[in-house]
């Protein structure tokens, strides 16, 4: 199925953002790649894991994405090309290196990182804007517009990181990351380096004013070659009424808003792509023709404030523009932005009115939809084990009555924040922040604390950042339980093998670093359990919050069940018995569908009692064990 | 094969984990391999937990378009699941817009709890006909389940949209690309899948 390692130069491909991403790598001759996973940028280096045996490159899912771009660091230090790729947050992670590592600047071999961003936060705690770690670094930022531009330019990227000696990092963003489109492929080379580490010289960023200085004159060399780069270009009239400027996903947005309102003679389109440092000379040119100018990119004004930036400069010889934008409030000046936001920005600049469809049509449409379409919340899949694992950790707080409360973070598992969790979860930072906050909770007793503080995370989460959490907790005697929630996969962002999986990213096996074991040699009490048994999980959570002190792990075991489903048939054939099921006078108050809500459970609105949908159920039989009547039954298949 | 208009829109929607993004990318293969120029925007991550779905297709002969489409600019809605057709369509629809869409509901929580209502299918037909041009409904849930398995369901729609004629691929074309993606044991029960769909509205 994979056409990433077609060796058919001139083919036109159907590519998601992030295949041309890779494919771009492979064009460039990269050997080795590594990063921790995370939405948009998880399907990079997963397409790279996929043929990197037959393509002879190293590809890894590192343990967190500081430890990713670090080891990519390493291949670049021996004179091997190397990528990373993460999400904005994983930048945030791995900014601590990549701040030194801009001092120290990079081996002969290139170095790219690929930041891909999730404007509205789609799949994300937040919609950081990780274009401002360029400027912050001073390093070299490209942004793709189209696909083709997403695989030729992190070819590009290579070459220019070589040029200079700098890492080079690659914004993307969902809408393209996560689509798709045609892409023309470019040759694969065939030539392999050799890696070794030159003795002689030295990667730290000692001395770092003077290097600091050196920064910027490299700075210097990428603004001149960005000002004739081919990934930017303007097309419209010679001296428009009206110049966008874009970046990323707002080219083609811009150009269907401009098209959309026939105004391809009256509105210019400059399309950068190499947004920092700025091609300045390339901007002032085509500013000098203009008195207007609207800025169409996505999250924050980041192109905006810096061509605002340097039109101060300009203006005591070139006069003064008319913004819009972010700031005069005619694009979002958060989130995510779509061809209607920007048609609509256009048609109010432009003074041209703008209808979507027929008006009469529009409300009709709008008002017989709206009042038949239901609302539809996000929730755990049937038979996911995180549903039975918040059923046991509700139902232990309220037994033991003190408040007790969840402290959390990202994953599946996030959504225990609401209906699908039974409002169990209370907070959700970063990666591991549930850890943290609860060695902190663990110290309030002094203060008169008594609440029982849970935090859960998952199992990859628990390897990527909640072990210094349970080191300090430990160190410092806090007073916590910590429950891993390990379902071993990193189900929300596609299943991906981590260290506790027993496989590598490229699928050998791998040595499994044992959760228990790990959390034993710190002398503490762990446990583990089955959360499908309900009661035994409950149990245990209330005897481990009724412990006296310390840190306690439980560790909640059962795999994912979308795992499970590509793996094996189902357990059980659930269904329930009509002659049992009271309905609505049990006096359950319907606990399997107005509570329990596992989707593969319906509520048969004429009979008066619970169903199974046969097309959702996996079979796994939890909810037999929470019907007071048992009259939902499972059979061994 | 020539479009119908050009960009043709057209979006699959449905909830998450009924195989969107595998039915949109098999039509986009399809596509470029029939020298189109094929965008496809969709829903990825936290949504595919249970939420409403949806890729976005812009099928054009002359250049690459933004992977979402404008409100009220669908061509074609195929929908995996009823009341997400009028979630769409609502958003999407013109009087020209043509819907292929499965019969069987996936309840969302709030209906099952009790908060919400979910409307019959008398009246989900009803109001997809007064506001689309042409509309198919397809009761593909229930002949993926007696093919064995609820994951056809997205195949068989797939077929089903292939059997309208609204897009410019002929069978053969799409049988080609599921050929090349089927790992071997699979293979035939998509096309049989394939197939079963495509005959549902071929002609009708």
């Amino acid at each position: 199925m994979s056409v990433i390692k077609k060796n058919a130069p001139g083919t036109s491909e159907l590519l998601m953002g992030n295949e041309a991403i890779a494919r771009g790598a492979l064009e460039a001759g990269v050997q080795f790649a590594a990063a921790y996973p995370g939405n948009p940028s998880s399907e990079i280096i997963g397409t790279l894991a996929q043929v990197a045996r037959e393509m002879e490159i190293y590809v890894e899912w590192s343990v967190n994405e500081k430890v990713a771009i670090e080891a990519a660091a390493s291949a670049s230090f021996s004179g091997l090309r190397a990528i990373s790729a993460m999400k904005q947050n994983g930048v945030n992670v791995a900014s601590d290196f990549i701040l030194n590592l801009n001092l120290s600047g990079v081996g002969s071999g290139g170095l790219v990182l690929v930041a891909a961003d999730d404007p509205a936060a789609l799949s994300s705690t937040n919609e950081e804007d990780s274009r401002f770690i360029a400027k912050l670094g001073d390093l070299p930022l490209l942004e793709p517009a189209t696909f083709q531009e997403a695989k030729d330019m992190t070819k590009w990227a290579f070459e220019l990181s070589e040029s200079i000696n700098s890492l080079v990092i690659i914004r993307s963003v969902s809408r393209i990351s996560h689509a798709r489109g045609n892409v023309v492929l470019g040759e694969l080379p065939q030539e392999k380096r050799t890696a070794r580490y030159d003795t002689s010289k030295i990667f730290i960023p000692v001395a770092a004013p003077l290097r600091h200085l050196a920064l910027h004159l490299k700075q210097g060399k990428v603004r001149e070659r960005y000002e004739s780069s081919l990934f930017n270009w303007y097309v419209g009239p010679d001296n428009p009424e009206l110049l966008m400027i874009t970046s990323g996903s707002g080219w083609f947005y811009s150009l269907e808003a401009v098209n959309t309102l026939n105004l391809k003679d009256r509105v210019g389109i400059l399309k950068i792509g190499t947004t920092w440092p700025l091609p300045s000379k390339l901007l002032a040119k085509h500013m000098a023709k203009v008195k207007r100018v609207l800025f169409v990119e996505e999250v924050d004004p980041f192109l905006e404030n810096n061509v605002k930036e340097l039109a101060a400069e300009w203006s005591p010889e070139v006069g003064s523009w008319t913004f819009y934008g972010k700031s005069s409030g005619h694009v979002h000046p958060f989130g995510e932005i779509n061809p209607d936001l920007i048609i609509n920005a256009v048609s109010k600049v432009m003074d041209k009115p703008y209808s979507p469809r027929e008006k009469g049509y529009g409300q009709k449409a709008t008002e017989m939809t709206k009042a038949l379409v239901p609302n539809r919340d996000l929730g755990f899949c049937a038979g996911c084990p995180h549903r039975a694992t918040f059923w046991a950790i509700k139902s232990a707080l309220k037994l033991d009555g003190r408040g007790g409360f969840v402290t959390g973070d990202i994953g599946c598992y996030s959504l225990g924040l609401g209906p699908a969790g039974f409002f169990q979860l209370k907070t959700m930072h970063a990666m591991g922040s549930g850890a943290g906050l609860a060695t902190g909770f663990g110290q309030l007793h002094k203060f008169g604390f008594d609440q029982p503080v849970l935090s859960v995370c998952g199992d990859s989460t628990f390897y990527h950042a909640a072990i210094p959490a349970l080191i300090n907790g430990v160190y410092n005697k806090s007073n916590f339980v910590m429950v891993v929630l390990d379902n071993s996969a990193t189900a929300m962002t596609g299943f991906q093998p981590h260290a506790g999986t027993g496989e590598t990213a490229t699928g050998s096996p791998a040595a499994i670093v044992d959760i228990d074991k790990l959390c034993s040699a710190l002398g503490i009490r762990v446990e583990t359990c089955d959360p499908f048994d309900l009661r035994d999980t409950t149990e245990r959570i209330l005897d481990l919050i009724n412990d006296k002190g310390g840190v306690r792990v439980l560790i909640s075991r059962r795999k994912c069940a979308l795992v499970k489903a590509k793996e094996e048939k189902a357990a059980y054939k659930v269904y329930v018995d009509p002659e049992k099921c009271l309905g609505e006078s049990c006096g359950c108050a319907r606990l399997c569908t107005r509570i329990f809500k596992c989707p593969g459970l319906i509520w048969n609105k004429e009979k008066g009692k619970s169903q199974m949908d046969e097309a959702i159920c996996t079979g796994c039989g939890l909810c037999a064990d929470i019907c007071p009547e048992s009259a939902i039954i499972r059979e061994e298949n | 094969m020539t479009l119908s208009k050009d960009p043709l829109n057209l979006i699959i929607t449905g909830v998450g984990g009924q195989g969107n993004v595998l039915a949109s990318q098999l039509i986009g293969r399809a596509l470029v391999r029939e020298n189109f120029y094929v965008t496809i925007g969709e829903t990825y991550g936290a949504s595919q937990r249970g939420g409403a779905v949806m890729s976005h297709l812009r099928i054009s002969r002359q250049s690459q378009h933004s992977p979402l489409i404008p409100e009220g600019q669908a061509d074609i809605v195929v929908a995996l699941e009823p009341v997400e057709a009028l979630r769409v369509i609502g958003q999407y629809g013109n009087p020209s817009v043509s819907a292929v869409v499965n019969s069987r509901p996936i309840y969302p929580t709030a209906v099952t709890v009790g908060d919400a209502e979910y409307p019959s299918f008398e009246k989900i037909q009803e109001t997809i006909r007064d506001l689309a041009k042409k509309a198919w409904f397809v009761d593909a849930t229930e002949i993926a389940l007696a093919l064995g398995s609820p994951i056809f369901t997205n195949i068989i729609m797939v077929g089903a949209l292939v059997g309208t004629d609204l897009l410019p691929l002929s069978q053969r074309a799409f049988e080609e690309i599921i050929k090349e993606s089927s790992p071997g044991a699979q293979l035939s029960d998509n096309l049989k899948a394939f197939r079963r769909g495509l005959e549902k509205t071929q002609g009708i």
